[in-house]
């Protein structure tokens, strides 16, 4: 499956943001720097990107600067042959 | 030379740096016993005043109650000031094991360890038990102490939204693939006040096969209409795996705290908890005040009826003085002010009022969700929940808040 950036802002919105936050997220906001998705929760984000891309991320890889923006996650997807 | 001048500076600079983001906090010195009203050195070593007290756990009112007192002095004489020793070598008595059974009856449970303290309790649990075939799914509110203990663990870890139990849902149906599916949540959100769906969640636990873990600290006592907490508030007392909850609170309020759960999962705290293994046993004085403070709450309900009374009062009027409060069941109020330095000033001139009631901002809460978090005892009596109605009214109008929403309110101060 192509890998959009539409479809993983999506997942980041609806996962981490409850009800009432108005935070504007985009492709470049810092996502577990700026306090958006915690170190506990990224599990959640690396098996959501597995099952949705069929990839295995290696735990090396699966570092929250790695993960700290969709833009990120996209280059980390890239490197690991995903586009 | 360990600690150079260049180190110096730099943690120097730390503290500074806290200091310019508004976000440092102060110590103010109690000149007396717990209670609803005390003496105070604000700034330390000025004058003492005398203030009406709205932030303490002392929900019950216990903390300098008599008998209690009493009771500490008894502890004192017949076993000492201190074990000097771990519970496994030589730091058990007897009492520790009359405590334990009393908590056990207390919280309906099979079995309880004391630990000396809930946190160290929440610290040590999750790594005593679980492996990394297991999976813990948190709340995201979930107190600072089950943040530490879950970091230690080594099964894996998730979250879900606070108290959406639809993602508790996703995150159960996901995780079927693990051992141990076990969720983790606080009773009462300590900087929120209010209460999980613990109801909801024993359901979901019982649908998905998973284990319930939950922190009474804030409601062992007083929630639940003869105070054995959230599990007795929503009637499911039994199907809760594991509670932790403190002796720091409603329950005396010196310190001490445990795990009562299954038994299996509290021996596995007894043979593996880090802080039961490697800190010292709960003091004498404190076991015995512990248990006649649970042989007052189980023989009367007049406290926790008296703080339920006191609770709705406050909140209710609260809210028409125009404040912004978070809703919720407990003697938790948070009245929410988003900008840090407001909530500071704002405690400050309460203090001035005679109302001791202290500023949360970053990082005991999230940026931009600063607030005052007021805590009612059943020791307020209705003419001190007057007087700090009147001084959070005249302060509310000092600054221009009541009656704003939360926009106005951070349109005009900032998150």
């Amino acid at each position: 499956m192509a890998v959009t950036k539409d479809t993983i802002l999506e997942y980041v919105r609806n996962e981490y943001l409850e009800d009432g936050d108005d935070r504007e997220v985009t492709y470049d906001t810092p996502l577990i720097s700026g306090g958006i998705v915690d170190s506990f929760s990224m599990v959640s984000l690396k098996v959501f990107l597995e099952t949705k891309y069929n990839v295995s991320i290696p735990d090396a890889k699966a570092t929250p600067e790695a993960f700290d923006s969709v833009d990120n996650i996209i280059a980390l997807l890239k490197e690991l042959g995903i586009e | 030379m360990a600690y150079s001048e260049e180190v110096r500076k730099a943690l120097s600079d730390e503290v500074t740096g806290i200091k310019t983001a508004g976000l440092f906090k102060e110590e103010r010195a109690i000149c007396a016993p717990q209670d609803s009203e005390i003496e105070v050195q604000y700034p330390i070593g000025s004058a003492e005043k005398k203030v009406i007290n709205m932030c303490a756990n002392n929900y019950l009112g216990l903390s300098s109650h008599p008998e209690v007192v009493a009771a500490a002095h008894k502890g004192l004489d017949h076993r000492g000031y201190g074990m000097s020793s771990v519970r496994f070598i030589c730091g058990t008595q007897d009492i520790h094991k009359e405590l334990e059974a009393k908590l056990t009856e207390f919280l309906g449970t099979e079995d309880t360890i004391l630990f000396p303290s809930c946190f160290d309790a929440n610290a040590g649990v999750f790594e005593a038990v679980l492996t990394d075939q297991d999976v813990m799914i948190a709340d995201r509110l979930i107190h600072a102490s089950i943040v530490d203990g879950i970091r230690l663990a080594k099964a894996q870890k998730d979250t879900f939204k606070h108290s959406d139990m639809k993602h508790l849902e996703e995150k159960l149906i996901l995780h079927q693939d693990k051992r141990i599916r076990l969720i983790i949540t606080d009773g009462a959100f300590s900087m929120d006040g209010d209460l999980a769906k613990l109801d909801v969640i024993v359901q979901l636990a019982e649908k998905y096969n998973a284990m319930v873990f939950i922190d009474e600290a804030h409601t062992s006592g007083y929630i639940g209409k003869t105070g054995r907490g959230t599990a007795e508030h929503f009637g499911v007392m039994g199907k809760v795996d594991i509670i932790s909850t403190t002796l720091g609170k409603a329950l005396g309020g010196a310190s001490g705290g445990c795990i009562s759960g299954r038994k299996e999962i509290v021996e596995l705290c007894r043979q593996r908890g880090r802080p039961y293994l490697f800190s010292n046993a709960v003091a004498p004085s404190i076991v015995e005040a512990s248990m006649t403070v649970l042989d007052i709450i189980s023989r009367t309900t007049e406290r926790r009826d008296k703080l339920e009374a006191n609770t709705a009062f406050w909140r209710k009027s609260l809210t028409e003085a125009g404040l912004i409060i978070k809703a919720g069941e407990t003697a938790i109020v948070p009245v929410m002010l988003f900008n840090a330095k407001l909530s500071q000033d704002f405690s400050k001139d309460l203090f001035a009022e005679g109302i001791y009631a202290v500023g949360f901002f970053f990082p005991v809460v999230p940026k931009g969700q600063a607030r005052i978090r007021t805590q009612l005892s059943a020791a307020h009596d209705m003419h001190h929940l007057e007087k700090a109605l009147d001084a959070f009214v005249k302060v509310g109008k000092k600054y221009e808040i009541l009656g704003k929403t939360k926009q106005e309110i951070i349109d005009r101060y900032g998150m």
